[in-house]
């Protein structure tokens, strides 16, 4: 039995079944790590013997009969998810020593469940970026192609998961963070309905957007992991306070007779035509299990990208405020008066794009610039929710790709912003209206590299969404 | 000084309330004043990453109420802003306030000014978080105590309607009246619970334009306040009188000088980049719970006031006394209901009682029905008023029945004109010094002959009595 082949249905079974103990799955598990992850890097630090510390448990647990779905079961943490006790570091020199007194709300699930860390996940600094090359401390390739970028910001919580390192990996998504590097590494990614799990303990990058979501091996993985994660939480204020139920009740009922939409601007100008191709025959698929396939618009679309680098960069600029040197984490060494600390301390504990990102916010939100920039991004954020609102009322979920291309090669797209930015517009929308969408392999190209399609529902519509997907992996 | 009195002053104040609650406002922490540096914070007050805010929903309630009581206009939905500074007492950067949508707006409160009464209306009224504060210390330098860090503030901003240094008194006394019977903030001065910013411009008289303004900070007494206006009016139509103009800036009042002086240009003033706190859901008030928010304001000072010079006949300047603070209100109002003499038991509680229970926190040691029992003694000529003084000051000290204090003690007012008049002539053949200067003309020394007289009264003999007798006698010497 190769342990780490396992998906997490398969090895839940076998730990409740006594087959194979935590300890031997965690063993497995580091074994791997210590095989491939110095090729990978999907992690940003291991931690082995508290893992151990936590199998042990787990296995007592299950020798008594008892634990859930997760219980014993390895998992990574998205370096920007608080764990107490362990540096969260947000693959920032600012916060390179940072250990948080407290853990993540998700953390604390993960804890009660007894899942088994193995440790934090590499990712863009503070989450900004779209390849994990913005990480202070490693780069992350891709196991499909270790020449090529495994997507991010979460691309080590992606990797991880490709290159069966952990079970699955909890990530963040703020504008397709989980998404994108899920399709590029040929997993699956899910970005819950703004509200459902909650961000306490997840280092803010954009407030309005930020989302936690599994990064799993198939749709029911992922949704058993989101079984674990929702629910609402009295010390977030925008968490959603109802019965979320189990995502994976209605996960075999089948497609037939659902309605599913192609919005025209997510398959116009610049997408790569093997990921077109691959989308509209998955959509085809879904059409032969019954599913009603139409094509739609949403007009405001075009405007969806630069209200997200607005709406989120103006929240990052004011959320990374706080990192100044004064009570925790980076400061600069020598410096005259308080503004120089500031100065010194941001200037060198910030890489480049998120300095960059910081500028555009800071800007966006002076005074006299607020109404054309700020105020606009919220008005454009109107007018995209209504137009995906107008799409659910006809269709139970969108079909979509997760991004123009394929995974890219490192350091391809690094010297031009833009076009990096570009690659974000088939996921901003979601985050901008707060939806849940599902990212999941649908093809490869002729280098064999994963194409992911992406399934966008309406608020908390999860469990269409996991029953579409698992029907599209199931076919 | 002719040329100060061609200028009118134009204040505005922003007073910054504390709250009373007992948690901070995003936090659970406790909000005590005092306490050890940085015992009393916690990652979320402390701004750490991760960490978020979760509104205390008394703190909205408190700062509806001081709009209800203000006669504001009340926002059945608001929302909270990120106001953007660095500064080392700040931790999140960013104070959580509110911008363009305060809770309470278009309000107004009526003081007692030269001119009679008068309105000054209130702008606005919005919650926001307190910042920490920085310590300075020779061996270590510069650090910060966060215990304050995310106490729940009000900030009370008012209209341009203030004309002088003590209309800005009268004011800040009022609202610091009002505030306190609502019951929301102990408007501790001297512990910064209760403190404003002046925004003070000067303009000819006539003219209907104002001048530039500049803003004092961190005013925390009356005695400041009024200090800081007259030094900053003063200096302002001095520079323009000598040929200079007023720069919109930020001024420190320093106790010490009495003196203004400049601590930013208004070029270096922060651009705060407000913008709507992603964390915090928009406040959202029913009809019901205003209406159950309107039943727990007290009755209010200006409608007290009103009352008392309708039912009982006192002046406004007295009412104004008894009804700043509501414990003596109260006390007066259920005295006052057990006397025939309210007028007389309001003289009583404003030169006795509030001075007495100004050395006790305000705690006041008779019960209001023995004080009543004073004043009708005193009003019906059963005591004289030295002898209420000795009672009150008796039961303050051991609170029992006056009348029956009275008995037992045998204080009660001698009017029996025989008696009296034997002691008189007794004084008057004790005094032959004092009776010829009297008959000189020498009124005054009928004073000591009439002091001897009280004397052996043991103070119990009715004074306008003996008063009358000793005059006829002395006239009958003459």
């Amino acid at each position: 039995m190769n342990i780490t082949e396992l998906s997490l249905a398969e090895l839940s079974e076998k730990l409740h079944g006594k087959e194979l103990s935590s300890v031997e799955a965690t063993k497995a598990y580091f074994e791997k790590i210590n095989a491939v992850d110095g090729e990978i890097g999907a992690y940003i630090r291991l931690t082995e013997s508290v893992a151990l510390q936590q199998a042990e448990n787990a296995d007592k647990i299950l020798a008594e009969g008892k634990g859930t779905a997760l219980t014993g079961v390895p998992y990574g943490i998205k370096d920007n998810i608080c764990t107490k006790g362990s540096i969260t570091s947000c693959a920032s020199k600012m916060l390179e020593n940072f250990n948080p007194p407290y853990d993540a709300f998700v953390t604390t699930k993960m804890n009660a469940e007894n899942a088994v860390m193995l440790g934090k996940m590499n990712m863009d600094e503070f989450a900004m970026g779209s390849t994990t090359e913005n990480s202070a401390f490693k780069v992350t390739k891709n196991p499909y192609d270790i020449t090529r970028v495994p997507g991010g910001s979460s691309g080590g919580s992606a990797a991880a998961v490709a290159a069966k390192e952990a079970v699955f990996t909890l990530g963040s998504d703020t504008g397709g963070s989980i998404r994108q590097p899920a399709a590029f590494c040929g997993v699956v990614g899910l970005k819950p309905t703004y509200g459902t799990v909650s961000r306490n303990g997840l280092v803010a990058f954009a407030s309005s957007l930020d989302q936690i979501g599994p990064v799993a091996r198939n749709v029911e993985d992922a949704a058993v992991v989101l079984n674990s994660i929702a629910g609402h939480d009295s010390l977030d204020s925008t968490s959603v306070n109802r019965i979320y139920g189990d995502f994976t009740a209605e996960m075999k009922n089948g497609v037939k007779g659902m309605k599913a939409a192609l919005p025209k601007e997510y398959f116009g100008e610049g997408i790569n035509p093997e990921v077109r191709a691959a989308v509209i025959n998955a959509a085809n698929e879904f059409e032969k299990m019954g599913v009603e396939i139409q094509e739609v618009s949403i007009p405001a679309m075009e405007y969806a990208l630069p209200a997200y680098y607005v709406i989120s960069s103006c929240e990052a600029s004011s959320n990374l405020a706080r990192f100044d040197g004064v009570r925790y984490g980076y400061r600069a060494e020598n410096y005259a008066d308080m503004d120089e600390l500031y100065k010194k301390t941001r200037s060198e504990g910030f890489g480049k794009e998120v300095k960059r990102r910081i500028m555009l916010g800071s800007f966006a939100l002076s005074a006299g610039y607020y109404d054309a920039y700020y105020k606009k991004a919220l008005q454009v954020r109107t007018l995209i929710i209504n137009g995906f609102n107008s799409i659910f009322e006809n269709n139970d979920f969108i079909i979509s790709p997760v991004a123009p291309t394929v995974a890219y090669k490192i350091g391809e797209k690094t010297a031009s912003p833009v076009e990096m930015y570009l690659g974000d517009i088939y996921t901003v929308p979601v985050n901008i209206a707060g939806l849940p969408a599902i990212s999941m392999p649908c093809g490869a190209d002729k280098d064999g590299m994963p194409i992911g399609m992406q399934l966008i529902g309406k608020a908390f519509s999860e469990s269409t969404l996991i029953r579409a997907g698992w029907a599209f992996e199931n076919r | 000084m002719n040329m100060i009195n061609n200028y009118e002053m134009v204040i505005g104040l922003e007073v910054h309330c504390e709250l009373g609650t007992k948690t901070k406002i995003f936090c659970g922490c406790p909000t005590t004043f005092g306490a050890q540096p940085n015992t009393q914070c916690c990652p979320v007050c402390m701004g750490m990453p991760g960490t978020l805010p979760v509104l205390n929903e008394q703190v909205v309630e408190y700062a509806i109420k001081a709009g209800m009581a203000t006669n504001c206009t009340i926002a059945r939905c608001s929302k909270q802003d990120r106001k953007n500074y660095f500064y080392p007492d700040l931790p999140k950067a960013y104070q959580i306030s509110q911008y363009d949508l305060p809770l309470c707006e278009n309000g107004w409160l009526e003081i007692e000014s030269e001119n009679g009464t008068k309105k000054i209306g209130i702008t606005r009224i919005h919650i926001e978080e307190d910042a920490g504060k920085l310590i300075h210390n020779d061996r270590y330098g510069t650090m910060v105590d966060c215990n304050r860090c995310g106490v729940p503030l009000i900030e009370i901003v008012s209209e341009p309607d203030i004309r002088s240094a003590e209309e800005a008194v009268a004011y800040f006394k009022k609202l610091r009246s009002i505030i306190l019977y609502t019951g929301i903030s102990d408007c501790k001065m001297q512990e910064g619970s209760m403190r404003c910013d002046i925004n003070l411009s000067v303009r000819k008289k006539g003219t209907k334009e104002f001048g530039t303004r500049t803003e004092m900070k961190n005013l925390n007494s009356f005695t400041f306040i009024q200090k800081a206006i007259e030094y900053e009016y003063a200096r302002q139509v001095y520079e323009i009188e000598n040929g200079g103009v007023i720069v919109q800036e930020t001024m420190r009042f320093d106790q010490a000088s009495g003196k203004t002086f400049s601590m930013r240009k208004k070029e270096d003033a922060n651009d705060y980049r407000y913008f709507p706190d992603p964390d915090l859901a928009p406040i959202v008030m029913s009809e019901d719970k205003l209406n159950k928010l309107k039943d727990s304001i007290p009755t209010l000072p200006d409608e007290r006031k009103k009352a008392y010079i309708e039912n009982y006949g006192i002046t406004s300047y007295d009412a104004e006394l008894i009804t700043s603070e509501m414990s003596v209100a109260d006390y007066f109002e259920s005295a006052a209901k057990n006397t025939k003499y309210p007028k007389l038991l309001a003289n009583i509680v404003i030169s006795e009682i509030i001075k007495l229970a100004d050395g006790e926190n305000g705690a006041i040691a008779i019960e209001p029905l023995h004080l009543a029992q004073i004043a009708d003694m005193q009003g019906s000529g059963e005591i004289n008023s030295s002898v209420a003084k000795k009672v009150i000051k008796a039961l303050w000290d051991n609170d029992e029945d006056a009348c029956e204090y009275v008995k037992k003690n045998n204080l009660g007012q001698i009017n029996d004109e025989n008696v009296l008049n034997s002691l008189i002539n007794e004084a008057i053949e004790r005094n032959p010094k004092s009776v010829q200067d009297y008959k000189k003309g020498k009124v005054a020394a009928a004073k000591a002959i009439m002091g001897q007289v009280m004397g052996a009264t043991k103070g119990r003999g009715n004074p306008l009595l003996i008063e009358r007798l000793l005059n006829e006698a002395l006239e009958a010497l003459k």
